[in-house]
């Protein structure tokens, strides 16, 4: 491996380098950041693990670096001390060499060299990768403070919950996300899938995806965009072929219209409500809040700030400040009664 | 030379004379550039104290997760009006303070080139420091409670246009960077011009202690990346409020043009920032190892260096964005091109120990603790150079503790060096070596244990700028380790606030060579009359002290 | 100690010999200038043809040639205004200044009136589109320029008219002089790329 040779160009001892081998440092690293769901060094997809591959070389370089210059450094500090007795008043003035210096300039361009060819490949594996032909391919649209989903060829439009389906590892099918923005800046981070890509407006920018493992991975935005940065939170759940069949069929129905709560759907359709959200077949037709249509299949609400439950469902409707403060929903202010209802209306939204 | 100035050889204070009054109106009528240092540093220690109290009460709301000791739009306006005061209002004006001292002193001179451009480049900036503050009060103008900016140092677009940023809180953002960078212009041109025009006899340019050279780079820099945020900040105040278009991205503005004129501004300041810190430990790792600086052309070279790669390297800031391929690697070389010279200065400085005699002033253990600290921040800055590292590592907190082990861990701990190291000659007394000490010990402790432990929280995914975090991601018992160094820090500052008005009065008295240094400097009174040499020196190297106290082996023979 | 400087001074073994403090001064504010005018540049550069709507700059904009021949004589007239005050010729420079300052004048006259046709006459402002955005924003920026060299050459017309401009002012007329010769730079690279490149 790469970073066997760099440790043998910096004289490393073979005993040494043995012990601090890459895989076994790999190995410590995964067990302390195992720890947190969202580690960089718990890769789940391609373009994370890349990154982790390149990010040990990286970090076993600088550590070389650190103990060859640090050591000389606390060296020189001791075996120079001025001591009580030391007769010499000023040592020999030594004014420079020019062969030092050329070795001192050769070498770390030399390990710059290594860490930009390591860089660019990694680079270009990931970023210039053309299209693959059959992925799912989901549109990310950042707001101010949660995620639209639009998957263009399935007909769905969700928000704050991504599903994608696990990868075949036989047939890697990756999901294809292009990214973009309706306000200000965002980024779309999960540390186990990927690195982060900004979704700015009036900009696309495209990452891919290719989990194998089922699961929930969690991330947040991660380029400050306004008050609520820090609850614009991301859940990407990573499904079975077969969940994730499911998940798509349900998505693509009309949203539920149980009579038992058509008293708050009326209240749902007459309020402010409809200007910012979307329930399909209903006359709500607004696009500035997430659409609402299966907003009760969701485990989470506000961009995954606090559970979807009955409580909090209505909290949040009646006022947001209390949940999310600095949300951009309105408190509706909507008597007991009205707010009662459309809470039970959209908890029927599966 | 044109100007003639009638030199009058009083020394005395007029305060002794005429009270309180007229020592005032000294003090805010100077145009000596001694004094006109001091009131850049004075000012640059007060913002100091505030934009580390906002930090302090930013760690306090860190400390646990989800916690509700601050709200998010104070949190939010906490970490820009921190950043903006640290860098516009703590960091450039001490340093800038310390080179207007400094640079007339070291090459022989009388005073600046232009005193009285000293005296308003100092005000301007200064006004620009309390305007931003005025935005506690008048943020929304006048109609209403006003408040801070809110935007974050670097107030991308288009967070900051009129839509997202209703009120005035982000012009006052805009202004008073704007009024800064007028100072900082001011400031520059007087060093360049000083140092090209005013050195005495015999002080050819490669004669020049380093800390000459380097406030020179630092001015040339100044010239060509501060004009760039002044240019973007016209613009946006274009965009705010004649309604054009630069980044507004509903009528085809773009958003990364913001950020590529920001940080072709950015990139460099920080270099503005550290290339002091540089010239600072160039005078005084020498001094207290007995030993001439190690290479003195090739630091030359690497400080000139330094100051132009790093007009090249600004979109590693911006990894993240988007750019494409054939960008990143570019930014990604150039980055890492740069921690050559920066390597190579590092080298000499240990070199410079190497052999040397050490003596563990105060002054050097800052200097020794900048070496190390600086050797850390810069291979977390290799890490964070490589665009697919950066991925992962950008926006997170482990960008936050990598620019805050240069800018504390260095910048900072240089400072507090330099303060030990010429206070003496600035005030005629010596800082107490015992307060240093405790200064010294608590501020590492307290350093380390907020900057080194800093890095987890970003390896395991926690981005920067968030008021609060989920308990479930692991965070938590980082943010506490880290939250607790803060109060070291803080108890280390007020401790060493407290060296310097102390010895002000009782200090033992320095003379004018304390430390048997040997730039022109030490060769004045303590603290140097206002004409500084009764007597224009003439120099035939670079140490002219060391030639007079060593006339059987003066540097001018080895040179 | 008054003994170390005294020590140290003694007289060089040659002759010493420094720039001079006003050239130097002038010459790094025309660098950060320039590096403020670059910036607006590389803006205009950058959105040329991404206008959404609004006038395009060949519907609107022509070749500026009488004003860019007065502004470019200007740095004629005032390089002979500070060679004829060097040799003390001082009546001789009084008019070449003031030659200087009409023909800057007359630009700035026919930049007033190009921005009357295209407000008035073709709706273009600078919030109108992004090309109205940069042009008025570049422009603007140079002829702001050219107002406070003006500024400062009227001063000194006036202090040459009233008599009290010699030959020892030489030197600070050259410090101005070197102001303008930039601000006329500058109009050759907007004019390059705004009425040339930008159509």
């Amino acid at each position: 491996m790469l970073s066997c040779l760099a440790f043998q160009a910096l004289g490393v001892p073979a005993a040494a380098s043995v012990l601090v081998h890459p895989a076994r440092i790999a190995g410590a690293l995964a067990v302390l950041f195992d720890q947190s769901s969202t580690s960089i060094f718990a890769p789940q997809a391609a373009p994370a693990r890349s990154v982790y591959g390149l990010s040990l070389l990286v970090l076993g370089i600088c550590a070389g670096i650190f103990l060859v210059v640090g050591g000389l450094l606390a060296y020189a500090v001791v075996r120079y001390r001025h001591r009580r007795g030391y007769s010499v008043r000023e040592p020999a003035q030594i004014y420079g060499s020019n062969q030092i210096e050329l070795s001192w300039t050769v070498i770390p361009i030399l390990i710059v060299v290594v860490l930009f060819l390591a860089s660019a490949r990694v680079i270009f594996v990931n970023q210039s990768v053309p299209k693959p032909a059959s992925t799912i391919d989901v549109t990310v649209i950042g707001h101010q403070y949660w995620w639209e989903y639009r998957y263009p060829k399935l007909g769905i439009v969700t928000a704050n919950e991504l599903h994608i389906p696990a990868v075949d590892p036989k047939h890697p099918v990756p999901a294809y996300l292009t990214l973009t923005s309706a306000d200000s800046d965002h980024s779309f981070w999960v540390p186990r899938l990927a690195g982060k890509m900004d979704a700015i407006p009036n900009k696309t920018n495209t990452l891919w995806i290719d989990p194998q493992q089922p699961g929930l991975y969690l991330g947040q935005c991660a380029q400050y965009c306004g008050v609520q940065h820090a609850k614009m939170l991301l859940r990407v759940y990573v499904d079975t072929p077969q969940q994730f069949q499911a998940w798509v069929a349900a998505q693509q129905k009309t949203a539920v219209q149980d009579p038992a709560v058509a008293q708050g759907r009326a209240v749902f359709e007459s309020n402010a409500c409809a200007n910012c959200h979307t329930v399909s077949g209903t006359s709500a037709h607004g696009v500035f809040g997430p659409d609402l249509s299966h907003v009760a299949g969701r485990d989470t609400i506000a961009s995954g700030a606090v559970v979807n439950n009955t409580a909090n469902l209505r909290a949040f409707i009646s006022d947001p400040a209390t949940l999310k403060p600095g949300a951009l929903m309105p408190a509706m202010h909507l008597n007991d009664r009205d707010l009662d209802a459309v809470t039970k209306y959209l908890s029927t939204l599966r | 030379m044109a100007t003639s100035t009638r030199v009058t050889g009083h020394i005395e204070n007029p305060a002794a004379h005429h009270g309180a009054l007229a020592a005032l109106t000294d003090w805010v009528t100077t145009v000596d550039h001694k004094k006109i240092g001091i009131l850049y540093m004075s000012s640059a220690l007060v913002f100091l104290l505030v934009a580390g109290f906002e930090a302090l009460l930013m760690r306090v709301q860190l400390m646990i997760p989800n916690a509700h000791y601050i709200e998010p739009e104070t949190f939010n306006r906490l970490f820009t009006m921190h950043g903006t005061t640290m860098v516009f209002f703590a960091g450039m004006p001490m340093l800038f303070g310390f080179g207007n001292y400094l640079v007339p002193l070291m090459i022989g001179a009388r005073d600046m080139a232009f005193p009285r451009l000293n005296a308003f480049s100092f005000w301007i900036s200064f006004f620009g420091g309390v305007l931003l503050y005025f935005s506690y009060f008048a943020g929304s103008g006048l109609y209403g409670a006003g408040s801070a900016p809110d935007v974050g140092w670097f107030a991308y677009a288009p967070l900051t246009s009129r839509v997202f940023s209703p009120g005035h809180s982000t012009d006052y953002w805009t202004l008073s960077i704007l009024l800064s960078g007028i100072g900082t212009i001011g400031t520059a041109v007087n060093i360049v011009a000083t140092t090209l025009c005013m050195r005495c006899p015999g002080m050819k340019l490669s004669r020049m202690p380093l800390l000459v050279w380097l406030y020179l780079v630092v001015s040339a820099l100044v010239f060509v990346t501060i004009s760039p945020l002044t240019a973007a900040q016209i613009m946006l105040c274009l965009d705010r409020y004649l309604g054009a278009h630069f980044f507004d991205t509903q009528a085809g503005g773009s958003a990364v043009l913001w950020m590529h004129f920001f940080w072709v501004f950015g990139h460099p300041e920080v270099y503005i920032l550290v290339l002091p810190a540089f010239a600072f430990a160039n005078e005084i790792i020498p001094v207290f190892s007995r030993k001439a600086i190690f290479g003195y052309p090739a630091m030359v070279a690497a400080s000139v260096g330094i100051g132009f790669i790093s007009l090249s390297v600004w979109a590693h800031h911006m990894f993240t964005v988007g750019m494409g391929p054939g960008p990143n690697a570019f930014f990604t070389f150039a980055t890492m091109v740069i921690a050559v010279p920066t390597g190579i200065k590092i080298f000499n400085w240990l070199a410079t120990l190497w052999g040397g005699n050490i003596h563990f002033t105060v002054a050097m253990m800052f200097a020794l603790g900048f070496l190390f600290q600086f050797l850390i921040a810069g291979l977390t800055g290799v890490m964070l150079a490589s665009s697919p590292f950066d991925w992962q590592l950008g926006n997170s907190y482990f960008v936050v503790a990598h620019f805050h082990y240069v800018l504390v861990g260095a910048i900072v701990f240089m400072i507090f060096s330099a303060f030990y190291y010429w206070y003496p000659k600035m005030t005629g007394r010596m800082l107490s070596e015992r307060l240093g000490k405790w200064h010294f010990w608590l501020f590492v402790i307290g350093f380390h244990l907020t900057f080194d432990f800093m890095h987890v929280p970003g390896l395991l995914g926690m981005p920067r700028r968030i008021y609060t975090y989920e308990a479930d991601r692991g965070w938590a018992i980082w943010n506490m380790i880290v939250s607790s160094g803060a109060i070291f820090q803080a108890v280390a500052t007020l401790l060493f606030a407290w060296n310097m008005v102390r010895s002000y009065f009782k200090g033992e008295i320095a003379g004018p060579d304390p430390w048997d240094a040997w730039t022109l400097e030490w060769a004045t009174n303590s603290p140097p009359p206002s004409y500084n040499f009764a007597v224009t020196p003439t120099v035939e190297s670079r140490r002219p002290l060391w030639d007079r106290k060593h006339p059987e082996e003066p540097d001018a023979q080895f040179e | 100690m008054t003994t170390n400087a005294a020590a140290i001074a003694h007289a060089p073994a040659e002759e010493w010999k420094l720039p001079s403090r006003g050239i130097v001064a002038m010459a790094c504010v025309i660098l950060a200038e320039s590096a403020i005018f670059i910036i607006f540049v590389v803006a205009y550069l950058y959105y040329i043809g991404k206008s959404l709507t609004g006038p395009q700059p060949k519907d609107v904009l022509e070749l500026p040639i009488f004003s860019t021949v007065c502004l470019l004589s200007s740095s004629i007239t005032v390089h002979f205004a500070v060679h004829t005050l060097q040799h003390a010729k001082a009546r001789a420079a009084v008019a070449w200044l003031a030659a200087t300052v009409v023909l800057g004048a007359t630009f700035l006259g026919c930049t007033a009136q190009e921005w009357y046709q295209l407000i008035y006459h073709h709706g273009l402002t600078i919030s109108t589109n992004l090309f109205g955005t940069t042009f008025y924003s570049l422009v603007g920026l140079h002829a702001s320029h050219v107002i406070l060299g003006l500024l400062m050459l009227s001063i000194v017309l006036l202090f040459g008219l009233t008599g009290h401009l010699h030959q020892r002012h030489a030197e600070r007329l050259e410090v101005i002089s070197l102001y303008w010769h930039f601000v006329d730079a500058v109009w050759v690279v907007v004019f390059t790329v705004v009425y040339v490149l930008g159509r």
